[in-house]
This record gives structure tokens, C-alpha cells and sequence, in this order.
């Protein structure tokens, strides 16, 4: 077993051959944050009186959810037979939305570490990035995490892995974050079995950009694999794609913590800070290069993220457009994967359609605008894009439902979605029933081990972007877990479903659906509103309509009393206070046509029941 | 019953220890009545629906006792007198005087009398003056209203409720439905104005049940009627019983169903209504004291937890019957606390006020908001067309139900 480093490898003079780029691989809850730590702690990067559970988990939302969302590169040394290694570990997200995140990080490594919980086994996520991990040619180290539950069952879940990728169940290392067992021979194994980074030294300096990070004190800082020659401190760089230069004001590696260095060589990962404000000026993908000394080609480029799910997001307050607007464009710099425009909905008012990668994009980003920013926020229902070709051949993209374009259409494209599904067998039946029930069409099905299922099914991305991983995981009592990637598109029978208040358009409720579940839709929002907008002095019919035939209808009986009808006597203070309570209560109301619709009512219609009960939590 | 106290107080500003009120109470003061109001904070049994400000002998404990109450009130009536005379207010004869509760007549007639010749003794009444006294059916006798005719008052309003069994027993009354028709003969007899409160939408009342409650109420031949529509107010033993589901909820179609026949059956035996709850006999005999309230005339109010207002300023006395005989004691107000309204806050309570009687309010002087919103409540069936054609905003019978929205309708932004 290695001691712990005694000299560190020095950044900017590290010969690339002791260097070791890697990232690990896991499910989401497997593991991967607490064994982060412990290699912190072993390595003796953080002192044990610095440690906090999760340290490379920064930003208060992942620290309370428990998810990673943006990647870090920490370098830490470790010793093995007298010679001092430097190991850069790049933390990546683990959950689907953020695939385009760890494909980024994935570039910049060697190896990754396929870390797995030893009592639950491989999960449909981790399936994904093994295999991206593999296309990238890197190195795979299949290790089974929380051997110290007594639920474990490591000979089951390491002959799981050794079937997958090959090898020896033998060989998957068997390790506890918590505990600490077997870390050090995990960073041992490290070193011997990950390849060194090549590159050429001597070459003009090329480096990718695999994260950008917006900090409020010192701009942007843009986190980088070098591959070839050197980058040094106030020398002048240049951004291949757009030619911007920018002098180099500090270059450094974490270990945790940001530490200035002389530079950086080949293979090594670290961070630049240049003074740009804005991520887009230091665009992920891009290939950083010396001014004076410019590189030919630039590095092959990485897959720009594509918002899959669109919400439009509107203040509760219209006077907090502005607000929303700064905070978005902030949130922006921070986040290349975010998209958005701005949108006019007459019902919610200003706002914004916004792209994300997937719900939980969706959710994350929003509770860090009602957090960070201190906004209200409503979202309509989550939306893809389609594809609407018009009788005179025109084309229209629809990431908002109210731009669904009137008569004359041709065809609609929806995008589809190849999903995975993996679960205890005893599920498989109410599985294919839910992929069923969401126009599913069943690509195969596979044994891992003999009682756990693969379940490939193709579907539309419409149809599993609302509800269907909180119906998934309920279905399967919690142990089913998905994965998905766009698969192209198909012509569906779609149709759009609008709500109407007293024969008002509400453009907030409308839906593009599939013919067949119109309906559905339909009696479930209006039977909703009936039970959420508050009786008017005034009846208030409710009905849902697919162009002019109206498909479901409710209707709201008038009020017949709003007086307090009890003599306050002297106390007209009290009588006028429930007044401006009232008056109050009335500003907060959005209106309708005549109408005045709570924006609970607006939040509540537009959140599923599954989700309202999360928000709970 | 046109007076009660609510048992909560608002938060205000500090009340002077003197009394005295700022020199804008000045302004317009000769086109203001002068009333005074006393609060009498005890009664036999609480009932469950009630969160006035009133003490049962048990709730009250020592320090302060029914016996020693007239005495505490009379020197209210001393500072109140001194208070208004120092702030350089003008001397005003009583318009009319309140006796309001908890159970007034739960004192002795005597000590009301006591109360109501020390008031008089200081300002005098003025002619023709109203003066009532609220009173619980079974806390009166021929006598003591006759006494109470003799000191001077002119008017009592009784706590009928029901005239159903079950329904009273619901509400907790002590009284029995058969006790009404002798106590109004009585009152009657001693020469006395008489007014019946009525209470609808009780759980488990039915729309017979109310029917038989106004039907026997009108058959008593009464001078006024106030009818209120039950609230459930939180933390009375009424608020948890429907909270445990031991008595149904209360149903707001429910009553307005209710208020609408109540409207019907009192107006057909000839009785007008001139506030949203509230109907009289002719013009004449609608409370005075009441309509006082409504249109923003000085009061005094004696007694604890009792309101005031002068001329824009209103104050509250502190709540419980130890702490302000404590106060008087010392020689020092009761008040607990008091706010000065600013002439945007005076009208928001002018229009709320007005906008609930039957001669309405003017449309002129209502802002750019109000005068717009008049047309929207003309289609809206919720006030008379033919009033507002004259420039009156006068509620129908619907807007009598949707009073409040009316009002929120035509408040300023
Ligand atoms: N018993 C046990 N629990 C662990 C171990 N590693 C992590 N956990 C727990 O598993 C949960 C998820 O861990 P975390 O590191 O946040 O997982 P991540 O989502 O992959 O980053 C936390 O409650 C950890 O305390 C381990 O080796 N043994
Ligand atoms: C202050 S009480 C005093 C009258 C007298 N103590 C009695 O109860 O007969 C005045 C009136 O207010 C009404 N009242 C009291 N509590 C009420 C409530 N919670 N809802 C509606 N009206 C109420 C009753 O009609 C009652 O007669
Ligand atoms: S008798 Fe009147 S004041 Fe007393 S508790 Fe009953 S309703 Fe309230
Ligand atoms: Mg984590």
C-alpha cells in the first residue's frame, strides 16, 4: 500500500509520464461525492479539520440535493514505488440531464473509474456513460462501493460487471467511501493501470475547454486539459473558434482550492482566469491557443448541448421581469447548456421560453432563480419541439404550445427518444404497460443477471418528460431507473388542446398532444381549474377544445356571498383591515378575461401531482 | 344588537395617558353628532359562536368585579368629559347612547341608570335622543325594563337568535323560544322601542327552521331586525367543534339563500332594510347609533375593549375589566392603543361604510377608479341603475351578498 505523497509533482514542470486524468463514472446516490472525499483525505490535499461531507460539491442546491451538477478538476498527488504521481480527478454530473456535461469531462481523461453500489447494482444511467466512456477509448477501473452495507452483495454485482465490460470479477476492487476500505488500493490501481497523457511539448499550445464557471469575484474561470506545448501566466491567449484574445491573468490547478501555478504542460488539467465576464466568451468545446504562437488545427470540438424540454418561466410578479432577465443572463454564463428568449403570454405575462436538457435542468435551474435571485417563478408544462410542416411546405419549429400554427398543417415531427430501462424482472409487466400506455414501441429486452432486466423501448421525448420517471420509479417500487438519448423523429397524429375561461384562450394550459389522449388532457385540466379558481360573481364556464370543437367541459357556479355580515360595531378598524387584506389578496390574482385566477391556481394546474409532492420534501 | 366588540384588538400606535387629542379632531366638528357607547363585558354563559370581548363570572376571576363595574365606568364618563373639554372640543349634547355587551342587563337596571345619569349629567342628551340598551331575553324582567324606561332609555334590542329549539341549543342559548313574546310585551309596555337579532346559518338549521325563526320574529311585531349570517370565528368552542366535524360546516349558498328570504319575509311585513344586516319599521326607527358608525360621527366608548372615533381619530381601550379598572384607578386613559387615519384611509373607510347603506353613496365622490367601475355594476345587477342614473350607488339585493367584491371594486388602486 502507498504512503501518502511526501513532494508533490509541480505543476508546469510534471512530466506528463507520472500524470493520471480521470473521472469517475456512478449513478446518482452510488457514491461518488464520499469516495471524492476520502481520496481528498488520503491524499492529503484537504487537512481533516478542513473536510466537510461532499466537498467538491459547491453549490448549496447539489449539497442538498445530493447531485453533482458542474465538474471540477482537483490534482492530487500520490506516491506508488517511490514515485510521486499527479492525479487530476474530474468530478462529473451523474444524472441523464447533464450527459452532454460528462461527455465534456470525459474527453479530458485517460480512465474512469466505473463506480457502482455494491447492494444495488448497475443502474441504466451509469449504462450510458460507461458507454460514452468506452467510445472515448478510455481505460475503465469497474469498482463496487459501500461494501460495509450488510445489504451488499459484491460477487452478484462484480460478476454483473465483469459481463459487461469484460475481465475477471476478480479484478472489480470492492471499497467503502464511508469507511475508507480500499481507497488506497484504488488510487494505487490508478496509477499502475490508467495511460499516461501524450502530447507534444514542444508544439504550439492547444487546450480544451471542458467546464466554464461564472464566479462572482473573479469572472469566469474556464477549466482546461492541455494537449500539447505549455500555457503560462500574462501570456496572450487566443479562443480558436471566435479568435478573441485575452491576456492570462492567473492559471492554476485545484487541489482543492485554487492555486496559482507557473503554468501548464502537457496533460495537465487546471483552470484559466482571464477577466471575461461571460462563458460564452470562453465557449466550452473550444480550443485555447498562445497568440503568438497559434496552433493550425484546433482540438476536435465537443457536441453542443441541444435543449430537449422547453418551459416558458414567468415572475409571479410582473414587476420582476428585469429581475428575471439579469438572473437568466447570469445563470447563463454559468450554465452553456441553458437557452432562452424572451415570451409574451396573456395570461402569465412577460417571461421567458427556456431550453433545458431534461426535467431535472428544469427543476435545478429554476430553484436556483427562486434562490439565488429571490424570485417567484410559475413554469408551464414542459414542451419539445415539433415539427409542423404547413400545406404550402412551410416548416415551423413549436417549442411553445400557443404557436401552434392554425389549419393548413401537413404533417407534425415529434422527436423520439431510445430509452432504457433497468429493473428487478418481477417489473417488467407493469414496465412495458407504462411504455405502452406512452405509445412506446419495445426495441428488446435483456437479462443482466438472473433477475435483472434491460428494457429498450423507443418513445416519443413527449411522452417521458412530464411524469414518467416518477411513475417508473413508483411502478417499480423505487428500484426501476431510465435512461434516454434522442433517436430522431417520427410523423404523429398530434393535435392542440386549448383551455378556455368563460371563452377566453388561456394560453398558459394549452397542450400539443397525441389525438387519443386529448381528451384525457382535457377533463384533467378542466376538472382541475373547476377545483382551483375561486367561484366569480359570476358563472364561469371551462372548457378544452381541439380548434373550434370543444372536447370536455366544466363549468364554475357564481358566488352568491362575500359580505361579512356580522356588525364589527365601533371596530371599523378591524372591518378595514380585512378590506386591504382582501384588496391584497385580489392584486395577487391574475385576470383572465374577467376572470380572476389565483397564481396558485396557475402553479398548481401546472404542476403534476408527483412534483408537488417532491416540492414538499 | 347594532354594537359589538370584537375580542381582538388591532395594533396601533402609543394612546396618550392623557386622552388628548390632536387639534385636526377640530376640523368640521360642528357637522358631527356626538354618541357615546358602553361596553358591559359580562355575561351568565359564553356562547359557543361568540368572540366578543365579555367575561362569565369563572373567566373573570378576581379583580374586578360586576359589583364595582358602574363605579369604574362613571369615571370613564368623568375622563372622557375632561379629555374632550382639554383638547378644546366643543361641548356636544349625547345624540345617542349604546349599552352594548356582552350582557348589559346582566348589571342591575340601577347601574345602568347610574352609568347613563352620569353621561347625561356631563353632556346632556339631546333632544328626541336615542338611547338603547342590548339585552338577553332571559336577563331582563318586567321590572328592570321598566326601570330602565324610567332612566331614560328609549330603545332595547334583544338577543332572539332563534326562534328553534335546536338551533339555540347549537349556539349555546339559555334562553327558551317562549320567553321572547313576554319579554317584547314587557319592553313594549314600559314604552320601549324594541329590536330582535337574528342569527342564520347555524349548522344543522334548516331553511324551515330559518323561515319559522323569521316568521315567528315578524309575527312579535318588532321595530327593527338585525339579521346576521353566523361566522365561525377562530378560537371559539364553535371554530373547534366544526374543526373535530362534531357540527357540520357552514355553507356560504347557504346563506345567502338565507339572507334572501330574510329579505323577502322582513320586507313583506313592512320593515325597509338601510344597512346590508339590518331593517326598520320606517326611517325613524333605524338605530341612529348605528347609522352613527356607518357615517363617521364621534363616539365615545366606554368600558373595556370599547372603540372610539373622533373626528379621524379612533382608539381602543385596553381589554381585559382588571387592567382598565387599574387604569381609571390611576387616574390615566385606558386606552390601549389609537391611529390617526390619513384622508386616504378615511375615505377607503368612508366608501366601505357608506357603500353598505340603504341611502348609498355618492358617485361623485368616488375617484377616477370608482366612477369607472360604476357601468361594470350596473351590468352586473349588484347596484340599483335608477339610483346611480341620480348619482347614487345603491346595492340590490345580489349586491348586498357581494357587498365587499362591490367594494373592492370601487376602492381606489
Ligand atoms: N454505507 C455506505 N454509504 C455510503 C457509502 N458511500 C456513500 N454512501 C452514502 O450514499 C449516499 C450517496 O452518496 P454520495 O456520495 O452523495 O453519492 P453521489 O450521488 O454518487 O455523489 C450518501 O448518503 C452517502 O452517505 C459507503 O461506502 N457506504
Ligand atoms: C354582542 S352580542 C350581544 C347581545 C347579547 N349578549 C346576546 O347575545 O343576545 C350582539 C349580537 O351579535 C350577534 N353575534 C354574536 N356573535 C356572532 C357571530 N359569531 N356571528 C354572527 N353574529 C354574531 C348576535 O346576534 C348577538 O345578538
Ligand atoms: S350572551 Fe351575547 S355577548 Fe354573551 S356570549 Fe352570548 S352572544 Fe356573546
Ligand atoms: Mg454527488
Amino acid at each position: 500500500m502507498s504512503p501518502m505523497a511526501r513532494t508533490a509533482p509541480v505543476p508546469a514542470a510534471t512530466d506528463p509520464a507520472i500524470i493520471r486524468n480521470f473521472c469517475i463514472i456512478a449513478h446518482i446516490d452510488h457514491g461518488k461525492s464520499t469516495l471524492a472525499d476520502r481520496m481528498l483525505q488520503f491524499t492529503g490535499v484537504v487537512k481533516p479539520r478542513d473536510m466537510k461531507a461532499q466537498y467538491l460539491d459547491r453549490m448549496d442546491i447539489e449539497r442538498e440535493r445530493g447531485i453533482t451538477i458542474k465538474s471540477q478538476a482537483v490534482r492530487m498527488p500520490w506516491e506508488l514505488d517511490g514515485t510521486s504521481y499527479a492525479l487530476n480527478m474530474i468530478d462529473t454530473p451523474g444524472h441523464v440531464d447533464f450527459t452532454y456535461e460528462v461527455s465534456r469531462s470525459l474527453a479530458a481523461c485517460e480512465g474512469a473509474i466505473l463506480l457502482v453500489d455494491a447492494a444495488q447494482g448497475i443502474e441504466a444511467q451509469t449504462l450510458a456513460n460507461l458507454y460514452l466512456a468506452m467510445e472515448n477509448n478510455l481505460t475503465i477501473i469497474p469498482v463496487l462501493n459501500k461494501i460495509d452495507l450488510p445489504a451488499a452483495q459484491p460477487e452478484k454485482y462484480a460478476a454483473e460487471l465483469a459481463n459487461l465490460i469484460g475481465g475477471d470479477p476478480e479484478d472489480v476492487l470492492r471499497v467503502s467511501g464511508k469507511t475508507g476500505v480500499g481507497v488506497e488500493e484504488l488510487l494505487d490501481k490508478i496509477v499502475r493501470d490508467l495511460p499516461a497523457p501524450v502530447g507534444d511539448a514542444n508544439a504550439p499550445a492547444r487546450a480544451m475547454i471542458f467546464d466554464s464557471v461564472y464566479d462572482t469575484y473573479r469572472g469566469v474561470v474556464t477549466y482546461v486539459r492541455v494537449v500539447d506545448g505549455m500555457l503560462h501566466p500574462r501570456e496572450r491567449i487566443q479562443m480558436m473558434s471566435t479568435k478573441a484574445t485575452h491576456e492570462l491573468l492567473e492559471i492554476g490547478v485545484s487541489s482543492p482550492e485554487p492555486t496559482p501555478s507557473k503554468g501548464l504542460g502537457v496533460g495537465e488539467v487546471g483552470y484559466l482566469i482571464t477577466g471575461v465576464k461571460d462563458v460564452r466568451q470562453s465557449k466550452v468545446g473550444d480550443t485555447v491557443t498562445n497568440q503568438a504562437k497559434p496552433a493550425a488545427k484546433s482540438l476536435s470540438g465537443y457536441a453542443d448541448a441541444k435543449p430537449m424540454v422547453f418551459s416558458g418561466l414567468y415572475p409571479l410578479d410582473g414587476t420582476d421581469y428585469p429581475v428575471l432577465r439579469d438572473a437568466l443572463e447570469k445563470l447563463m454564463l454559468n450554465d452553456a447548456a441553458l437557452i432562452y428568449e424572451p415570451e409574451t403570454s396573456a395570461a402569465l405575462g412577460f417571461g421567458f421560453r427556456v431550453g433545458f436538457l431534461g426535467l431535472l435542468h428544469l427543476e435545478i435551474t429554476r430553484e436556483r432563480l427562486e434562490r439565488e435571485y429571490n424570485l417567484d417563478l410559475i413554469s408551464t408544462a414542459p414542451n419539445v419541439e415539433y415539427e409542423v410542416t404547413l400545406e404550402d411546405k412551410k416548416v415551423v419549429h413549436v417549442t411553445n404550445p400557443s404557436e401552434y400554427p392554425v389549419g393548413k398543417v401537413a404533417e407534425v415531427r415529434e422527436p423520439m427518444v431510445s430509452a432504457t430501462i433497468l429493473a428487478p424482472n418481477e417489473f417488467v409487466g407493469a414496465i412495458m404497460e407504462l411504455c405502452q400506455s406512452r405509445r412506446g414501441v419495445m426495441g428488446g429486452m435483456d437479462y443482466l443477471s438472473e433477475d435483472r432486466v434491460e428494457i429498450r423501448y423507443r418513445l416519443p421525448l413527449a411522452e417521458i418528460v412530464f411524469d414518467f420517471f416518477d411513475i417508473l420509479k413508483s411502478k417499480t417500487r423505487g428500484y426501476g431507473s431510465l435512461d434516454w438519448k434522442a433517436d430522431g423523429e417520427q410523423v404523429a397524429d398530434l393535435v392542440k388542446v386549448d383551455i378556455m375561461l368563460q371563452g377566453e384562450q388561456v394560453d398558459a394550459f394549452s397542450a400539443i398532444t397525441h389525438r387519443e389522449k386529448a381528451y384525457a388532457y382535457g377533463v384533467m385540466m378542466t376538472t382541475k381549474l373547476r377545483e382551483l379558481i375561486p367561484r366569480q360573481q359570476f358563472e364561469v364556464p371551462i372548457q378544452a377544445a381541439i380548434g373550434s370543437r370543444i372536447i370536455a367541459r366544466e363549468s364554475i357556479r357564481a358566488i352568491r356571498k362575500d359580505v361579512l355580515a356580522k356588525c364589527y360595531g365601533g371596530d371599523i378598524t378591524r372591518k378595514r383591515k380585512l378590506l386591504e387584506k382582501q384588496k391584497e389578496g385580489k392584486k395577487r390574482m391574475k385576470m383572465v378575461g374577467r376572470v380572476e385566477v389565483p397564481q396558485e391556481a396557475f402553479i398548481a394546474a401546472l404542476t403534476t401531482d408527483e412534483s408537488k409532492d417532491k416540492a414538499k420534501k | 344588537m347594532e354594537d359589538t366588540l370584537p375580542s381582538v384588538l388591532p395594533l396601533g400606535d402609543p394612546a396618550p395617558v392623557d386622552g388628548l387629542l390632536p387639534p385636526q379632531v377640530l376640523d368640521g366638528v360642528g357637522s358631527r353628532k356626538f354618541g357615546l357607547y358602553v361596553h358591559i363585558p359580562f355575561c351568565a354563559v359564553r356562547c359557543g359562536y361568540c368572540d366578543f370581548n365579555t367575561y362569565t363570572a369563572t373567566e373573570l376571576g378576581g379583580g374586578a368585579s360586576q359589583a364595582a363595574y358602574a363605579s369604574t365606568a362613571v369615571s370613564e364618563v368623568e375622563f372622557a368629559s375632561r379629555a374632550l373639554n382639554a383638547s378644546g372640543l366643543p361641548h356636544r349634547p349625547l345624540s345617542t347612547v349604546f349599552f352594548g355587551g356582552g350582557t348589559p342587563t346582566l348589571l342591575p337596571a340601577e347601574d345602568l341608570a347610574r352609568i347613563l345619569g352620569a353621561a347625561v349629567g356631563q353632556w346632556g342628551l339631546e333632544p328626541g335622543a336615542e338611547v338603547t340598551t342590548e339585552a338577553n331575553p332571559d336577563s331582563v324582567t318586567r321590572e328592570s325594563l321598566q326601570l330602565l324606561a324610567d332612566a331614560g332609555f328609549t330603545r332595547v334590542s334583544f338577543g332572539m337568535q332563534s326562534a328553534v329549539p335546536h338551533v339555540l341549543k347549537v349556539l349555546d342559548r339559555t334562553h327558551t323560544p317562549s320567553r321572547v313574546p313576554l319579554v317584547v310585551q314587557w319592553a313594549r309596555d314600559a314604552g320601549l322601542a324594541v329590536s330582535l337579532d337574528l342569527i342564520y346559518g347555524t349548522p344543522g338549521e334548516s331553511m324551515a327552521d330559518w323561515r319559522t325563526s323569521l316568521e315567528t320574529a315578524l309575527s312579535y311585531e318588532p321595530d327593527h331586525i338585525s339579521a346576521y349570517a353566523l361566522i365561525v370565528e377562530d378560537g371559539t368552542k364553535l371554530a373547534a367543534q366544526i374543526r373535530r366535524g362534531e357540527v357540520p360546516q357552514i355553507d356560504d349558498d347557504d346563506h345567502a339563500a338565507k339572507y334572501e328570504l330574510a329579505d323577502q319575509l322582513i320586507s313583506e311585513a313592512g320593515l325597509d332594510w338601510y344597512e346590508v344586516s339590518n331593517w326598520s319599521r320606517s326611517p325613524e326607527q333605524a338605530c341612529r347609533h348605528n347609522l352613527a358608525y356607518w357615517r363617521g360621527d364621534d363616539w365615545w366608548g366606554i368600558g373595556p375593549g370599547a372603540h372610539s372615533h373622533v373626528g379621524g381619530v379612533r382608539w381602543w381601550n385596553v381589554k381585559h375589566p382588571a387592567a382598565y379598572a387599574n387604569r381609571l384607578g390611576e387616574g390615566v386613559s385606558p386606552a390601549a392603543g389609537r391611529e390617526t387615519l390619513d384622508a386616504g384611509t378615511r375615505e377607503v373607510e368612508r366608501i366601505m361604510l357608506e357603500a353598505r347603506l340603504g341611502s348609498g353613496l355618492e358617485v361623485d365622490a368616488l375617484d377616477k377608479v370608482g366612477r369607472h367601475a360604476v357601468a361594470g355594476l350596473i351590468a352586473d345587477a349588484l347596484v340599483e341603475p335608477a339610483a346611480a342614473f341620480q348619482g347614487r350607488l345603491v346595492l340590490t339585493l345580489k349586491g348586498r351578498l357581494l357587498a365587499d367584491a362591490v367594494v373592492r371594486r370601487i376602492l381606489p388602486d
